[in-house]
């Protein structure tokens, strides 16, 4: 099993790598932290990867992504599943009133992404096989005061991949949306946790099984996709009164 | 944020650090040094308030593994790494970890820092007996490496020393080459304390090896208990199992355990093992961690928490010291749930670490105000008796029963002196002991 992991030094995107490790899978990381890569290169050799290669890249800038795109296909040769795990957690703030920190938060979180699968559905449109799975968020399935910046980006995404999915299921391509709740990493370190967060490994653990099963969107934990339903049917005159 | 150990008691209002890598621990300290008084935390896994302070600082993201040699069955790990973890990698190998707790849950680091023991310290000592090297982050932001060899002080006093030097980033064991991951287990009927004792010493040779005891026996069945004896198969068996793990969600009413569910557990668990044929062959997972099975079982003791009372007599007044201390706890109204008798080996050099040669009692409590006069008398027939508690699970001790059960006290503040000269590493457990300004 050939597997590249786009954002690999992220605490989900980690716990996946390891799982995957376990079963013994050739795997290709992306990520911008040379140091980090290194060590989890050597972490997942000893969790029983078959082999590990990497690259070191900082994906904000889009016109290095065809180059790293093609590192990896002279490495892995084929890839059986592209998994894209790579964002930030913006202050809403500050986007707010900042236009330009805004953008840069839309483009890592929304645009990037756009231009991998751009790049990599190449890819997988010649191999005629692949799974493209890209985490995306349950803060883009309705624009909330709290995060709506954040949220438009993964919304765009999710819209994008619901398009792409279509289009890429003549090719044997299946796209899998993932859609984690509140997940207890260091990118949330700020927040106090209640009962309704969850650890990356458990995450890793259903976001692995959502791709054996070819599944469309996964919400992890599944309870999120009720929660997000009432979300989505509360009526907009009370909802924009609403701070969630 | 609200903290507690694995006893959920005591609990305290604490700032959490959860830096994501080794430089992000490194930059809290030194001259750029933010943070007042902190105790690093592994998975929390201590019972009371050893890994409680103001500030606490968790490891849990350290949870690499560095270099592993299939070969010497050396391992180098993060300190967050947990037992389970280690496990899974190295059973494939034919390797077994050469101490294990109760729990697989633990860290790596929260092992060192306690020198856990497991139903083998008779044959093999606690875990730091283990551990070849580590890497210990000073206060001063500096990291050492620490082995019997190098910085020799700084690794007896790390080793048992409660997180009080530094922090563990990494370190590297020994583990064992085992002939199966599967366990062929004898278990064994004690009418009595006496007979249980005996069965024990004549039982030696076997290399994992507790004893389960219904505390509330009275009279002549005063510590009547299952003796369980244990040593690996030989079939080359390398595969371990999962399980279904059941889970408690929310903390239960505290009146769940009571005196006449606990009497109706203990009974259950006695007719039931009396009756098991002999031996059997069981997964080690349901060997060494029978608890694992029942996520956050802690929370079946209520809001309040409960205590745990782990203590350990020399050999020569055991007998007498643990009668009598059975007969205060049976006695009593607040029984103990669940209650594990053994026989440790030899000490070892390590300042604080809790294993001596003897035998060790481990007895629970649910938390109410009735149990701390009655633990507080247990203590004066432990020291009478030259015995002392588990710091990893206590959570009450008075700083003067420490200070006479403990006594390398000094020399460990002595190390810890030159190690943290700032008096950064602080618990709310040191304070207690007097450990710590």
């Amino acid at each position: 099993m050939k597997i590249l992991i786009i954002g690999a030094t992220s605490a989900i995107a980690k716990a996946s790598a390891r799982l995957y490790a376990a079963r013994k899978a050739q795997l290709f990381l992306i990520a911008r932290n040379e140091e980090l890569l290194i060590e989890l290169k050597e972490d997942l050799m000893i969790r029983g990867a078959h082999s590990v290669a990497y690259y070191v890249l900082d994906l904000s800038n889009q016109k290095n992504h065809g180059e790293a795109l093609e590192q990896v296909r002279q490495s892995l040769e084929k890839i059986d599943i592209a998994l894209l795990c790579h964002g930030s957690l913006p202050d809403q703030e500050t986007c707010e009133n900042d236009y330009n920190r805004a953008k840069k938060e839309i483009n890592i979180n929304g645009l990037s992404i756009i231009s991998l699968c751009t790049e990599l559905s190449k890819v997988f449109k010649a191999q005629q096989s692949g799974v493209l799975a890209v985490i995306t968020s349950v803060a883009g399935d309705r624009g909330r005061q709290p995060n709506f910046i954040y949220g438009a980006a993964k919304s765009m995404v999710s819209t994008y991949l619901q398009g792409l999915r279509g289009k890429l299921l003549a090719h044997k391509v299946h796209v899998i949306d993932i859609k984690p709740g509140l997940v207890d990493s260091p990118m949330t370190s700020k927040f106090d946790k209640g009962l309704l967060w969850s650890t990356p490994e458990l995450v890793a653990n259903k976001i692995v099984r959502g791709i054996d099963r070819k599944n469309h969107t996964v919400y992890v934990p599944g309870y999120w996709r009720i929660i997000m339903a009432t979300v989505c049917l509360i009526p907009e005159f009370i909802f924009k009164r609403l701070k969630i | 944020m609200q903290l507690h150990g694995w006893g959920r008691f005591p609990g305290v209002t604490a700032e959490l650090l959860e830096p994501p890598t080794r430089e992000s621990i490194q930059k809290l300290f030194g001259t750029k040094k933010k943070h007042g008084p902190m105790i690093p935390r592994g998975a929390g896994r201590s019972y009371g308030d050893s890994s409680l302070a103001d500030t606490v600082l968790s490891s849990r993201f350290l949870d690499s593994f560095l270099e592993f040699n299939a070969t010497t069955g050396i391992i180098k790990c993060g300190a967050g790494v947990s037992m389970g973890a280690l496990l899974t990698v190295i059973i494939p190998e034919g390797f077994f970890a050469p101490v294990l707790p109760g729990t697989k849950f633990v860290s790596i680091g929260g092992a060192i820092a306690a020198d856990i023991h497991g139903k083998n310290h008779h044959t093999d000592g606690s875990f730091c007996d283990h551990v070849r090297s580590f890497s210990l982050l000073l206060s001063s932001g500096e990291i050492i490496q620490c082995s019997r060899d190098e910085n020799r002080d700084a690794f007896l006093a790390t080793c048992g020393g409660m997180g009080l030097t530094g922090i563990i980033i990494n370190a590297t064991i020994s583990l064992h080459k085992v002939s199966s991951v599967f366990i062929k287990r004898n278990s064994i009927v004690a009418k009595d304390l006496d007979d249980c004792m005996d069965l024990i010493d004549q039982n030696e040779d076997s290399k994992h090896s507790f004893a389960w005891l219904d505390c509330l026996a009275r009279g002549k069945s005063l510590g009547r208990s299952i003796l369980h004896l244990a040593d690996h198969c030989a079939d080359g068996l390398q595969q371990p199992k999962s399980r279904v793990s059941l889970s408690v969600p929310f903390g239960t009413p505290g009146f769940f355990l009571n005196r006449f569910s606990n009497k109706l557990f203990n009974n259950a668990i006695y007719e039931m093992w009396k009756h098991r044929k002999n031996p059997s062959i069981v997964n080690y997972n349901s060997y060494f961690f029978p608890l694992d099975n029942i996520r956050n079982w802690n929370r079946l003791y209520g809001s309040k928490g409960f205590l745990q009372y782990q203590f350990v007599m020399p050999s020569s007044s055991a007998r007498e010291g643990i009668r009598e201390i059975l007969k205060i706890v049976s006695e009593s109204s607040t029984g103990s749930f669940i209650s594990v008798l053994k026989k440790f080996g030899n000490a070892n050099q390590n300042l604080l670490s809790f294993p001596t040669a003897g035998y060790t009692l481990a007895l629970d409590f649910k938390n109410k105000p009735s149990v701390f006069p009655l633990l507080s008398k247990l203590d004066e027939v432990l020291l009478a008796h030259g015995g002392r508690l588990y710091l990893a699970k206590d959570s009450r001790m008075s700083e003067d029963v420490f200070k006479a059960a403990y006594p390398n006290w000094e020399r460990f503040v002595e190390i810890k002196k030159t190690l943290d000269p700032s008096n950064t590493f602080v618990s709310h457990q040191s304070m207690r002991l007097g450990l710590t300004q």
